[in-house]
């Protein structure tokens, strides 16, 4: 560990978190733990129906129980959730805060209560009489693309929200010309992101008209806009406050109902109120993940040369549009083509409309589902032509010199090195002395099986992201940030960073992030995108910073501003050490008598653009057994190496890999949101979903290599979504390695052993 | 409302509360919201997720399953009375020292669950860890740091060996 009050060094060092003091001791304040005096609790009643008419809603015993102060239906508050056209010609039904006649998904509120505790609003809700009549359901997207399908939403001739296309190079002359084409069929489950604090919201309103929100949220002041444009209500007197953020993993990016009616109820009643959801709740309203149905081609040459692709993604977006439903479905398409070079290829998205909680990002966002569709294909040609998947890899994988490189989808990648990655992972692995034990287990009559992944993990982007960096009057310096936390550590990385850059020790940095007020502008925390974007904004803004002290500190020295350089604290005159001023007297003198040409204060804003993403990359490695008797897999072995660039905090990143690969192993082998046909839910508890525990986690071994990122200050690449990315496809290619002398071509995750003991049993005859 | 609810008096850590209270009301939500110790946390509605977990006369116990009127008479610890002063608690500093949160809303029932797993089984085996926390959910961390921290702090409260 390197101690705090080293000067320099920071940036790669393992510093223990700045936040966790408050955190362990239980001193955080989380949306829930603001309490305001005269603070009222609200209450939703919610659709058990996953497709209905609304024929009526009574409402009078709930309005006349003790402690009510209102009750709201869709006929009193016409509010709308709103959502950006993301795809030219997609359709907008519209997403009302409270249902209007008709509910599109199982939770769907109706009516919403507001009452002086938390028990008397749930006890009036519970009061209020609704009837519905019942509407047919559909809840899996490429049956709702059937003929004769039940309309998701009644009001559309169709289930199609958008279609969207990718592509670059001549895909059919790819075909062909092809000497094999791999044909595959891949579905990723739909996942809840399950964020431990669930949801909440406090809405105060100001004596002056201003409004003061507390919201669990990922993105402050992008919700804060959208907040405005629910409520029509002017955005400069609106503060989102996101305190202590108790996880989110992309659930808390966009603007929810709830926010806006919790809101809504505190203008119109003029007194704060409070909403928390309970786990139910968040089950049946919070974005979920993944849920695409993906139908490839892959097109190559007979020595495994990749030459064209085809993918149609059948993307299930749910009932109601969120700001960012369409992310993931764009996200799959823009890296289709994986690290390889294919120089042809199609990507279609049909994104459909189903009576289920909206999706959305969560952890990947549409990457792992990319990486599971090229992995697998990648691994099923290897196997059908009879080459070695590692070969097959290696002809194809993007070479270090190509960087820049431009795929046929249009995107450019900055840097890599693949093959480095994938030589790392085999190494730590052992690898052939893992597949000699597979084959000696095979021989036996086990089913063992190795897989593996090489992926490319995107990160940053979503626009811009700002920093500021401010010297105090006593030198002290603050930082305020647009990358909000929710438990990333940013209190301590950017700390490190601002540091190392300033050359003070990190208990003289402040970082500040999450409130609107404070903070100039900002965009948020999701994506991988807080080290690259965020850490982009801070390191300029502090070399603005730096080059206007230059000024003062040339003045105070009577030098030269060309001839005074850093020195730990502060400045000198170069070649002259004993002539220094420290950071205190520079920024005594911005704040003092004005001198000439310069303008008072030390303060300077970046709002960081790189216009292009950060392209990290991995190789993952499994070693699994399936147990023939019950169809439980066992991971014997696990090999995650990431590459996120230059490394800011080594302790920060291997948690990122571990909270990502619990993730992945959840997806992998365990976790499902599941809807009967008629679309009632169910999985919608924890004691149904299945959340990896602490006896999941498997052997473990983490290895990186550091490709600096050429077209970043820093270097950095994102790295919160790498094990998510690779992992599940890692874990797959090894099933089916493991499956395969049976004849088993794919199986869908989650891999649980009911399913895989079924599908034994069948190809067993 | 307090007044109409059922007197009940509790110990929280160390000092003597008495309230009343509301028949159906949560020990959770009394410490919470009555009591103001919001260190305690709640992740769930089917006592599945640990978060609310504090020691009930020397148990670690989910404060969501149970009444605050069955705590009547009873002692209470909360992650807020493991520190003594600014000193923080073997095991919060064990968490700090080896990364073994991230968000932190899952930690303080985390850390009270620890605690008492040390408590009854002070050299507890990587196993022993990992099925001591089945009753706590973790998103961020996948739990790895948080085995290392209970290992960490075993180890410096004095247990003499922890093997794998």
């Amino acid at each position: 560990m390197t101690t705090q009050h080293a000067p320099s060094g920071l940036i790669g060092a393992s510093v223990r978190r700045v936040e966790d003091p408050v955190l362990v001791s239980g001193k955080g304040c989380f949306v829930d733990d603001v309490q305001l005096p005269g603070m009222l609790y609200m209450a939703l009643l919610r659709s058990p129906y996953p497709h209905a008419k609304i024929i009526s809603i009574d409402a009078s015993a709930a309005r006349s129980m003790p402690g009510v102060e209102a009750v709201l239906t869709g006929d009193d508050v016409k509010l709308n959730i709103p959502s950006p056209v993301m795809i030219p010609g997609q359709k907008m039904p519209p997403h009302p805060v409270l249902a209007r006649g008709a509910v599109h998904a199982a939770g769907t509120p109706v009516a919403a209560v507001v009452a002086t505790s938390r028990a008397l609003a749930e006890d009036a809700a519970n009061a209020i009489e609704a009837e519905y009549e019942a509407l047919p359901a559909v809840v899996n997207a490429e049956k709702a693309l059937e003929p004769g399908a039940p309309l998701a939403r009644e009001e559309l001739e169709s289930n199609v929200c958008y279609t969207a296309i990718k592509k670059g190079g001549d895909v059919e002359k790819a075909f062909a010309e092809a000497d094999h084409i791999v044909r595959m069929h891949i579905t990723s489950p739909r996942q809840v992101a399950m964020a431990i604090e669930p949801r909440g919201a406090v809405a105060k309103p100001e004596p002056n008209g201003d409004l003061t929100v507390w919201l669990s949220t990922q993105s402050p002041h992008r919700v804060r806009a959208d907040l405005a444009t629910s409520l029509g209500y002017p955005e400069h007197r609106i503060r989102v406050i996101a305190p202590d953020v108790g996880g989110g993993f992309g659930s808390k990016g966009p603007l929810y109902r709830e926010y806006v009616l919790a809101c809504h109820f505190a203008l119109k009643l003029k007194r704060p109120v409070k909403w928390t959801a309970t786990r139910s709740e968040d089950f049946v309203t919070v974005i979920q993940g993944r849920d695409q149905a993906m139908t490839s081609e892959l097109a190559l040459k007979r020595d495994g040369t990749m030459t064209g692709l085809k993918v149609r993604v059948v993307a299930n977006l749910g009932a109601y549009l969120c700001s960012n439903t369409a992310g993931p479905p764009q996200r799959m398409m823009a890296m289709a083509p994986g690290c390889y070079q294919i120089r042809n290829v199609h990507v279609e998205v049909v994104a459909v409309f189903t009576n289920t909680v909206s999706t959305g990002p969560y952890r990947g966002a549409g990457r792992p589902e990319s990486v599971l569709n090229i992995e697998r294909l990648v691994d099923q040609a290897a196997r059908e032509l009879g080459i070695d998947r590692l070969a097959i890899r290696r002809k194809n994988f993007i070479r270090p010199e190509q960087f820049p490189y431009k795929t046929a989808v249009g995107v450019e990648y900055d840097s890599g090195d693949y093959e480095k990655s994938l030589d790392e992972a085999l190494r730590l692995s052992n690898y052939d002395e893992i597949l000699r034990y597979r084959d000696a287990a095979r021989a036996r009559g086990e089913l063992v099986g190795v897989g593996v992944s090489t992926f490319v993990e995107p990160s940053g982007g979503a626009g811009f992201e700002s920093g500021t960096v401010r010297v105090e009057r006593t030198g002290e310096i603050t930082v305020l940030t647009g990358s909000s936390s929710h438990g990333q550590g940013h209190e301590t990385a950017f700390a490190q960073i601002a540091a190392e850059k300033l050359r003070v020790s990190m208990d003289h940095v402040a970082i500040r992030h999450g409130d609107t007020m404070a903070i100039q502008q900002g965009v948020g925390t999701f994506g991988s995108r807080s080290a690259v974007m965020g850490g982009g904004a801070l390191v300029i803004a502090a070399d603005r910073v730096i080059a206007k002290a230059r000024r003062f500190a040339a003045h105070l020295l009577e030098a030269s501003h060309e001839d005074i350089v850093q020195t730990d604290g502060g400045f000198a005159v170069a070649g002259v050490p004993e002539k220094k001023v420290t950071w205190r007297q520079v920024a005594a003198a911005a704040h003092g008598r004005p001198l000439p040409g310069l303008e008072p204060g030390l303060q300077e804003t970046c709002f960081f653009d790189p216009r292009r993403e950060a392209w990290g990359f991995g190789s993952h490695v499994a070693l699994i057994k399936i147990d023939r008797d019950s169809g439980e897999v066992k991971i014997e072995k696990l090999v995650l190496v990431d590459d996120c660039g230059v490394i800011i905090n080594p302790m920060i990143v291997e948690g990122q890999i571990h909270g990502g690969l619990a993730q992945a192993l959840g997806e992998a082998f365990r976790e499902q949101m599941i809807y009967g046909d008629d679309g009632e839910v169910l999985t919608g508890s924890l004691i149904n979903y299945a959340m990896p525990r602490a006896e999941l986690m498997p052997p473990l071994t983490l290895g990186e290599t550091v490709t600096p990122n050429p077209f970043h200050p820093l270097g950095v690449k994102g790295v919160g979504e790498a094990a998510t990315n690779g992992a599940p496809s890692a874990i797959a290619n090894a099933v089916i390695d493991a499956l395969a002398p049976l004849g088993i071509k794919h199986i869908d995750m989650p891999y649980t052993a009911p399913k895989i003991w079924a599908a034994i049993k069948r190809a067993e005859g | 409302m307090s007044d109409e609810g059922i007197k009940i008096g509790v110990t929280v850590n160390g000092v003597k509360r008495e309230a009343a209270v509301e028949p159906r009301e949560l020990l959770v939500y009394f410490l919470r919201e009555q009591l103001g110790l919001t260190g305690t946390h709640v992740g769930c509605d089917t006592s599945q997720c640990g978060a609310c977990t504090i020691h009930l006369n020397g148990c670690a116990v989910k404060s969501c399953t149970i009444l605050a009127v069955q705590a009547d008479g009873a002692e209470i610890v909360t992650i807020e009375g493991l520190a003594r002063g600014d000193a923080l608690h073997p095991m919060q500093e064990g968490f700090r020292e080896k990364h073994g949160l991230q968000c932190g809303y899952c930690t303080p029932g985390m850390i009270m669950t620890a605690v008492y797993l040390l408590k009854t089984n002070p050299n507890p085996t990587e196993d022993e860890i990992k099925r001591a926390l089945e009753g706590n959910l973790c998103r961020c961390t996948g739990y790895v740091n948080i085995v290392e921290a209970i290992k960490w702090t075993a180890q410096k409260i004095g247990g003499d060996r922890v093997s794998r």
